[in-house]
């Protein structure tokens, strides 16, 4: 994938793929354009779903320890 | 007292402020009345007037008391002041000493929640262009609560059923109490000045009376709001709690639950839209291949008419057309001759007096020729007569004029 989209944000890659797939609805782009179009567009949708996917879980409270500092702990929601 | 002896100003002063002190009534009374001549000094205390048609009294609040006002007074306000009456020695001048202010009509609370409403409004504080987007896909969220209780709770189930691997970072909070505004507030400006990857910030609590929902009423808190550079939303109470944290949120949600569907996204369904924007792009492409494949065609043909080839074979086509028509136009002829030619034919061949005598018809011959009329003959001439199958000879006995055979004559 080039490094330009590498910088893209999943926001920003979905709206350049939504972009991508108006653009070629119009049928006046020449062969060669569409080409290129359709090669960016699949790279997106492959990086889109690859940015869905490597979201990790993970819920995590605050907490002040005896030093002031404060820390990340698990966060385990009390029952009800 | 001393009726004899003149006294002091000071002396006097110090009397009469006892007799108010002697006073019950006066050392707890409520009074009705308007504000005027509002005067926060910079002491802290504040002095006012309050009054009504016919009458005035000066009134003081100190600092001590009027730090738990829970609005700002104003000149024309109508409020209830409880406090004590008393005298001002150094002036002599008796005056109301404030306890407490409450508006009059209204509570104090939603008064003060007008106030400030009104303040924040005029300073920007809710304008639509201040409003922040929020992303798409969040990489983690942060969330100033309670780390007891249904919210932070809700937050969690309702955010991991729309997308399991959530990342969410709490900073508990108090959301009731005196401490509460200051420290939803801290919570806010250390999600912004943190480096823990907060790309939004949902702040709320669960329902509660006006009291308890008060700190997301405070300045602190929308100030903090207003100032943070990630967007927030808002979740307080039910869905007809309105707080200023909420107007001043870039988006406010009804309840917690609602924050955590509006700001989490439905995995399947952003896995569905890539998936559709895939298929729509294929689709294009194939598209575009089909119409440039149809225009290639089309220039195809187009080349091929206009080809020297197709000019060649239209000219032979048009030769081809002449030449049919050339033969066509000629068998008519032949075929019209042959008729003529067999109309002479039969005409000729009706002619043939062989085809007249094998009819019944017979000829008569004299000397060789032809008789037409009974004129030629004579009596006692000899005659030879001729039929089909041969002929005979005759001796005329007689010749009478007149027409006998009309009938045949017509043929």
């Amino acid at each position: 994938m080039p490094g330009r989209k590498k910088e893209l944000n999943f926001e920003e890659a979905m709206n350049r793929l939504k972009e991508i797939s108006e653009q070629m609805e119009n049928n006046d782009i020449g062969l060669e354009e569409s080409m290129q179009l359709f090669k960016e567009g699949m790279e997106l949708s492959k990086y889109c779903n690859q940015k869905l996917d490597e979201a990790e879980r993970k819920i995590n409270v605050l907490t002040k320890g005896a030093d002031d500092k404060v820390k990340e702990e698990k966060f385990i929601p009390e029952e009800e | 007292m001393m009726y004899d002896k003149p006294i002091t100003v000071s002396q006097l002063n110090a009397y009469i402020k006892n007799l108010f002190l002697c006073d019950d009534l006066l050392q707890n009374v409520m009074v009705r009345g308007e504000v005027s001549n509002f005067i926060h000094h910079s002491s802290g205390h504040m002095y006012f007037t309050l009054k009504d048609k016919d009458s005035k009294i000066r009134c003081v609040m100190f600092r001590s008391n009027n730090r738990y006002l829970k609005f700002n007074i104003e000149n024309g306000m109508n409020v209830i002041i409880s406090g004590n009456v008393s005298s001002y020695e150094r002036d002599g001048q008796y005056q109301l000493y404030c306890n407490s202010i409450e508006p009059d009509g209204v509570g104090s609370l939603y008064l003060k929640f007008e106030q400030l409403k009104e303040k924040l409004s005029a300073q920007g504080y809710f304008d639509k262009e201040h409003k922040k987007k929020l992303p798409l896909l969040p990489k983690r969220i942060g969330v100033v609560t309670s780390p007891t209780g249904a919210v932070i709770r809700d937050i969690i189930n309702v955010s991991t059923r729309r997308f399991y691997n959530i990342n969410i970072i709490l900073y508990p909070s108090k959301v009731q109490g005196e401490d509460a505004a200051k420290s939803i507030a801290e919570g806010i400006n250390y999600f912004n000045n943190a480096d823990l990857g907060v790309d939004v910030i949902i702040v709320g609590r669960g329902g509660g009376s006006i009291e308890e929902l008060w700190p997301f009423n405070e300045e602190i808190v929308a100030d903090a709001v207003y100032e943070s550079k990630i967007p927030i939303v808002s979740a307080v109470g039910h869905e007809t709690d309105f707080t200023i944290c909420d107007f001043t949120a870039d988006v406010r949600a009804s309840t917690p639950s609602q924050a955590a569907e509006i700001v989490v996204p439905v995995y399947e369904d952003l896995k569905e839209k890539i998936y559709d924007y895939k298929i729509s792009i294929i689709n294009n492409l194939q598209n575009n291949i089909d119409n440039i494949k149809k225009l290639l065609m089309h220039l195809e043909k187009t080349i091929e008419l206009l080809s020297p080839q197709n000019k060649i074979r239209e000219y032979i086509q048009y030769i081809d057309n002449i030449d049919n028509k050339i033969i066509y136009l000629n068998k008519n002829k032949i075929k019209s001759y042959r008729n003529e030619l067999m109309n002479y034919i039969n005409k000729i061949d009706n002619a043939n007096p062989a085809k007249i005598l094998s009819r019944g018809y017979s000829a008569v011959y004299k000397d060789e020729d032809i008789i037409h009329s009974i004129h030629d003959l004579s009596k006692n001439d000899k005659v030879n007569v001729l039929l089909k199958d041969g002929s005979f000879n005759c001796l005329i006995l007689d010749v009478m004029e007149g027409r006998v055979c009309q009938e045949e004559k017509r043929n």
